[in-house]
């Protein structure tokens, strides 16, 4: 849940840290990297020219024109999947690797051959998922599948966490969804209606200078991948509401609930 | 969450929805890790007593045989509390006959059956396997620990 969106996001703001980011949309069947980017209407080559090297890499790369540290690699046609092998995906990052510090894989959903194509090229991999039990059963199968293909390590971002409706436990806790899938979190990203408002644009919150909650918690996971050291707050317990500070009281003194 | 709803949680009548969550993920996350279905299941705690069966004599009406899950290990857990041993096994495939006493001992099948080397280790061999793994890929105590920390991302 938010592949896409947390690629785009992620890359732009690997890109401000000055890293040099290839993000590679692998999702051929439902492309969207592109339109997320805003750079759909750039597109001259996609990934499969550079393959059938009907075309160099760096005529295929489409370069983001605020953080020019940035460049997309799309899509090709959606019948590429009858024919891509996971040795193509590999020769593919392989060439994008050489020339970037870090290069970004958007995979498919589900856990078919596309994913598996990806998956092959991947060394470590960012499971994100929604504290919604159907999310979290799907991210558990991603998760075991990506143990037997060697790809470690496997971090956690939480998606469309909603502070209120977990302190009111509403709603799976941070720490049961990180209990139950065992993996380390890299980050939580709180719903945030900014995220609609920079998909219609093709701006991803983290060209902001003053990012929204959303747009934050991306440049947080940004910066942890660059080894930076930022606690992370579960959003449910930041609370000190009239409401909230009732509740625990009671918790505390009745033990009911 | 109505004014309802929170008198209800406030007498303990309901429990909250997260909870509920949490608790049939756990149950389902246990089948699919374990990769098998009920029906399996129900045949594989058959043949489990029956093996125990022989060599003691159990108190079926109160035997538990369960799967459980924490921290992405899955375990056979079962709880056979038994009557008595008996001084020699019966023959495999003889008649159960079920006597009467009782000796206050109970045998539980978890984890650590996994490094013995009685019978039940078979019971424990489907753990660690992840949802998709099928029998040859099944993970290697050990080796994938999903505790491993985090080193740095490389391009």
């Amino acid at each position: 849940m938010g592949k896409t969106t947390l690629t785009a996001n992620l890359g732009i703001a690997l890109a401000r840290l000055g890293k040099t980011v290839a993000v590679l949309d692998a999702d051929f069947g439902l492309r969207n990297l592109d339109l997320l980017l805003g750079l759909e209407n750039r597109i001259i080559y996609t990934a499969q020219e550079v393959l059938a090297t009907t075309c160099r890499l760096d005529q295929a790369l489409v370069k983001h024109k605020q953080q020019p540290n940035l460049a997309l690699l799309p899509a090709g046609n959606p019948r590429m999947l009858e024919w891509l092998t996971p040795e193509d995906m590999q020769t593919i990052t392989g060439l994008l690797a050489e020339r970037s510090d870090y290069v970004l894989i958007d995979a498919p959903a589900g856990i078919e051959q596309g994913f598996k194509n990806a998956a092959a090229a991947a060394r470590e991999a960012i499971v994100i998922t929604t504290p919604e039990v159907s999310a979290v059963r799907d991210a558990d199968r991603v998760i075991g599948l990506l143990a037997t293909m060697d790809v470690k390590p496997v971090q956690l971002v939480l998606n469309r966490v909603r502070p209120k409706m977990m302190a009111n436990q509403e709603m799976l806790s941070v720490d049961d969804v990180t209990d139950i899938l065992a993996l380390p979190l890299l980050g939580l990203v709180q719903e945030d209606e900014r995220v609609i408002v920079s998909t219609n644009r093709g701006e991803p919150l983290t060209l902001e200078d003053n990012p929204s909650p959303a747009g934050q918690a991306y440049l947080n996971i940004a910066s942890r991948l660059c080894g930076e050291e930022i606690p992370l707050i579960d959003p449910s317990k930041k609370r000190h509401g009239l409401r909230a500070r009732l509740i625990n009281k009671l918790r505390k003194t009745t033990g009911l609930f | 969450m109505t004014v309802l709803d929170f008198i209800n949680r406030l007498l303990g009548r309901e429990k909250p929805s997260g909870t509920m969550a949490r608790q049939r993920l756990q149950l389902v996350l246990a089948h699919d890790r374990s990769d098998l279905n009920p029906e399996l299941l129900d045949q594989m705690r058959r043949e489990i007593l029956e093996v125990v069966q022989r060599y003691v004599e159990i108190d079926i009406e109160s035997c538990d045989v369960s799967l459980e899950t924490e921290d992405r290990v899955t375990a056979l857990l079962a709880n056979l509390p038994i009557k008595r041993t008996r001084e020699f096994p019966l023959p495999i495939g003889s008649a159960i006959s079920s006597g009467s006493g009782s000796g206050p001992a109970a045998l539980a099948l978890d984890r650590g059956a996994r490094t013995g080397t009685n019978a039940e280790q078979l019971a424990a061999a489907g753990a660690e396997t992840s949802a998709l793994a099928g029998p040859s890929a099944s993970r290697v105590p050990g080796t994938t620990e999903p505790g491993d920390p985090p080193s740095g991302i490389q391009p």
